[in-house]
């Protein structure tokens, strides 16, 4: 660790009022004004505060050197558990040829870093790490730093080398210069250079290495400060009240109920937003309890049975084509075969480990909000909008939450502590109960997607078709959309309105929500940018309103599409009597999607034949072996996956016991890190297929709690694991925390099937269902 | 009135509604950043702390019964600069992600693994039945539990399932 915890939260809350910085070794914190940073620090950095989306092209705005030659740098892309610190920390060390504790990553500050907008997905990577933004600047930096070296040792640029900090003549050694010397605590004053190199990956001795991540010796020792553990002198403490049920509207509110308890400060009514501040936390759980509110009901929710069935004929519908070469239902009456089938897949939640938590300051006309939001300067909007103050008054200050994986409750309970604090005057911290974290955040989408296949007599895919259906509320809240997460609706913001739409035929293809299947060709407007080969082709998809706020969970609409698409691929296949490996190989045409299959293959030593496998019993415990595959929104990261299953089909219970992953996300920044993303999607995506949904009765939702939502427990018999990385150094970044997680759910599927016979569409795959599906064949 | 109270081997007294849950009193009267809250019902593990080698809930533990007791937290163990042996094991793993649950995690296997070194594979499970990782960082955080299991000398994983 090279921060302590409280020098990490001196460098978030830099440059703003009466603040501490961190300087030299050790933890000397030193208060100054924000008029002093620059002189008392030596940090040349000024506060950004850019109000618009504009790249930052000013060098400054993204890395300053101290005057005693550490590196600062500046990020809007934020640590949610993936490993972002730690990896831009070692791309600032590698392009400025510094070791990894000589620089310093600030992040997500609206008074410090870059608009970056929001953490999420899969573009940290492809936005950071490529020719632009953060790395683009450090490579700027050190052509700068080299240029100046040159002119003040009177050696030529090539005659110079950098080691940790100073660059020296390669001849002449004693003829060096430090960075401090050179530009120590004073700007660069030069815009990001569009032609300044990168250290080429050959070289990389920071970057490209399994560093471990920063600040985990904090975190496994209790000394890490999440959001969660932020305190503010006078710091009082907030809990909402909920409605009771969806859509229900505040009748009226009985102060007296409250009003007499311990640490009660305040009722806060704003529309039907309601909370209590109290002067502890435990005060105020108990004032939200004991609050007396009368609600007028909404209308009533569909039945969750019907969900599916309603979705398909629910009306207006916003409709996209993805892609429609025309013939589609032509090639498929002309087939030799046509397969059809029908998938299902479930709301499901994010449902963080902790539940969402921030602290807000709102007083003499000024608002800081300590929030571990993916979107500090959306945040900010937000929060100014509610508040109804200028943005510029608002100061949001990133702080890690709880793991995310999309929009937890991270942004509604930025704007709860940013509204209770308003209507106190004195900083509130407010942490959400499970309860309403779990029924009020913005659940990932429900889906029906209908695949009709046609094969000709040969055995080759001639037709693809599928339409899909989903549902859909609020969203992210970007820069000005408060009411797309449930306080800012209470509160009085609408939602996003849901537009309806009639289809138009695509002049692009885009795969960006994998809605086409990684086998078609995709092409429209004179190009085909697809993965496979299959011409004849045709994607519909509906959206219709939800009754649920719905959000991006991780790999969202993406997971929900390829689930179907590689689970239909496999049926195919199966009739096909081909093996699952080779059929998907003689219907691809991107050379590296069909990589990481052989890959994924070759490592887990595939069984190749047709699926079922031949000989299990029709009772007691079986095994099989599935794939599946994706070029991750279509060209942001090639995965694929073999998932070895075994089956009681006695029970229907499904236990995994073996996962082997293949992927190329281009030049890996960090192999460890990328493993353990790889590890985590896989297992994630399995406890999501095996027992997540989200689940409602006729007013209100009733997963509220780790036991009516099922997450996999710690204690399960954990799938063994191995990746095989296809480290590409020649092609541009791109993400990877949502490849893997992508397919593992029609990886397991097509074990069971492989297994048993018993092909599963719809998700979760219960006990029940699968001794549905298993009863069935 | 208040409760004395002894966290990491230093009395504490402080003055809180005897009914309030052990979590509150450590994490906000006192400051201490290990135990979280994760549900406020004891389903997932995240405000585990060590009370008389046993693994609690601080969530659902009334401080009144706590009075007197000798509590340990993840702080209680070690530090950055000094981990425990445990904890160790979880940075040598490279055995997070978010790392929310590390508390959950450590504390659970500690108070465990103290009492059964040679716990076999399927009790480590079991004792994991009721703990939430929600960045299924499931491989790395047994991985890390059977490091630490090899240094009290227990069994490597998996041998009791070869030796099925």
């Amino acid at each position: 660790m090279r921060f302590t915890p409280e020098a990490n939260e001196a460098l978030a809350r830099a440059g703003f009022s009466r603040r501490t910085f961190l300087k030299g070794a050790g933890v000397l914190l030193v208060g100054f004004s924000a008029a002093a940073v620059g002189e008392r620090t030596g940090l040349a950095q000024g506060p950004f505060g850019t109000q618009d989306r504009r790249v930052a092209r000013q060098l400054d705005s993204w890395l300053a050197i101290g005057a005693d030659g550490r590196v600062t740098a500046y990020t809007g892309k934020c640590e949610l558990g993936q490993g972002m610190f730690t990896v831009q920390t070692q791309l600032v060390a590698e392009e400025l040829s510094v070791a990894l504790h000589r620089v310093h990553l600030i992040q997500c500050d609206t008074a410090l870093t870059p608009d970056q907008g929001t953490t999420s997905g899969s573009q940290s990577t492809p936005t950071n790490f490529n020719h632009r933004n953060l790395a683009q600047a450090a490579a700027t930096a050190r052509e700068a730093l080299v240029g100046m070296a040159a002119r003040k040792l009177g050696v030529p640029a090539s005659g110079l080398a950098l080691e940790d900090g100073v660059i020296h003549a390669k001849e002449t050694p004693a003829k060096r210069v430090t960075y401090a010397q050179l530009v120590g605590g004073r700007k660069f004053e030069l815009e990001v250079s569009d032609t300044a190199k990168r250290r080429p990956a050959s070289e990389w001795t920071v970057l490209g290495k399994p560093i471990g991540r920063i600040g985990l010796p904090e975190i496994a020792t209790g000394q890490f400060e999440y959001v969660h553990n932020v305190h503010v002198p006078g710091m009082l403490h907030g809990q909402v009240v909920r409605p009771p049920t969806v859509g229900a509207a505040l009748a009226g509110v009985d102060e007296h109920s409250v009003s007499g308890l311990p640490g009660f400060v305040k009722l806060v009514v704003r529309k039907n937003f309601v909370g209590v501040v109290c002067e502890k936390p435990w005060q105020a759980i108990q004032a939200a309890r004991a609050l007396k509110a009368t609600w007028t009901p909404g209308p009533p929710l569909p039945p969750q049975a019907q969900l599916y069935e309603r979705l398909r004929s629910q009306q207006p519908s916003r409709d996209t084509l993805v892609v429609d070469s025309g013939d589609v239902d032509r090639t498929l009456a002309q087939a030799a075969t046509v397969l059809k089938a029908t998938y299902l897949y479930p709301y499901q939640m994010h449902g963080s480990m902790g539940t969402s938590c921030a602290v807000a300051d709102v007083s003499h006309g000024k608002a800081t909000v300590w929030s571990p939001t993916q979107s500090a300067y959306p945040t900010r909007s937000g929060v100014a909008m509610l508040l109804g103050m200028a943005v510029d008054d608002v100061h949001v200050i990133f702080k890690q939450g709880a793991g995310c994986y999309g929009l937890n409750g991270a942004d509604t309970v930025s704007y709860d502590a940013a509204l209770l604090s308003q209507a106190v005057g004195r900083p509130v911290r407010i942490q959400l109960t499970r309860k309403d974290e779990m029924v009020w955040e913005n659940f990932g989408y429900a889906y029906v997607l209908d695949q009709r296949v046609g094969v000709d007599a040969g055995g080759t895919i001639v037709a693809w078709d599928c339409e899909t259906w989903s549902p859909t509320r609020g969203n992210r809240p970007g820069y000005g959309r408060p009411g797309n997460v449930i306080t800012g609706f209470l509160a009085g913001f609408e939602p996003e309105p849901f537009d309806a739409r009639a289809a138009t035929p695509p002049t692009r293809f885009r795969n960006g929500a994998n809605a086409a299947p990684s086998y078609v060709a995709g092409c429209a407007g004179g190009t085909c940018d697809g993965a496979g080969t299959v011409r004849s082709e045709r994607v519909l998809a509906h959206q219709v309103a939800s009754p649920f706020f719905t959000g991006p969970l991780r790999s969202p609409s993406r997971l929900q599409n390829t689930f179907a698409h590689e689970s239909m691929m496999d049926e195919v296949a199966a009739h096909l009597k081909a093996d699952p490996v080779a059929f998907r190989l003689k219907h691809l045409s991107d050379p590296r999607l069909a990589d990481v299959v052989k890959a994924a293959a070759r490592r887990a030593g595939w069984d190749a034949r047709p699926s079922p496998r031949p000989g299990n019993p029709r009772t007691g415990v079986v095994h099989g072996r599935g794939i599946a595959c994706v070029a991750y929104e279509g060209d942001n990261g090639y995965s694929a996956l073999v998932a070895e299953v075994e089956v009681d089909q006695d029970t229907g219970r499904i236990t995994v016991t073996r996962f082997v992953a293949g992927q190329d996300c281009g030049p890996i920044s960090n192999p460890d890190g990328m493993r353990n993303q790889i590890e985590g999607g896989a297992l994630q995506g399995m406890s999501r297929v095996l027992g997540e949904a989200v689940t409602w009765d006729e007013e209100k939702v009733t997963s509220l709690d780790w036991r009516s939502y099922h997450s996999l427990p710690v204690g399960i018999r954990v799938p063994v694991f191995e990746s095989e990385l296809l480290n590409r150094t020649d092609v541009p970044a791109t993400g990877a925390g949502e490849t893997v997680i992508t397919i593992a759910a029609a990886a397991i599927g097509n074990a069971v099937f492989d297994a048993t016979g018993a092909r599963l569409r719809e998700a979760p795959f219960t006990p029940e269902r699968v001794r549905a599906a298993l009863a069935a064949r | 009135m208040p409760l004395s109270l002894v966290v990491n081997g230093r009395p504490h007294s402080v003055d809180v509604d005897p009914s309030t849950p052990l979590l509150y009193v450590l994490s906000d009267d006192l400051r201490l950043r290990g135990p979280k809250f994760g549900c406020g019902l004891g389903q997932c593990g995240a405000c585990t702390v060590i009370v008389r080698g046993q693994a609690i809930r601080s969530c659902v533990t009334p401080v009144r019964l706590m009075a007197g007791a000798e509590i340990t937290t993840l702080e209680g163990l070690g530090s950055p600069e000094k981990p425990h042996p445990i904890q160790q094991a979880f940075i040598d793993e490279q055995a997070a992600q978010c790392g929310f649950c590390l508390n959950a995690v450590i504390m659970t296997a500690k108070a465990f693994l103290d009492q059964h070194p040679t716990a076999s594979d399927e009790e480590i499970r079991s004792a994991f039945a009721n703990v939430l990782c929600r960045c299924f960082t499931h491989t790395r955080l047994m991985k890390a539990i059977d490091r630490y299991r090899r240094g009290l000398g227990g069994p490597a994983a998996g041998d009791q399932a070869r030796g099925r």
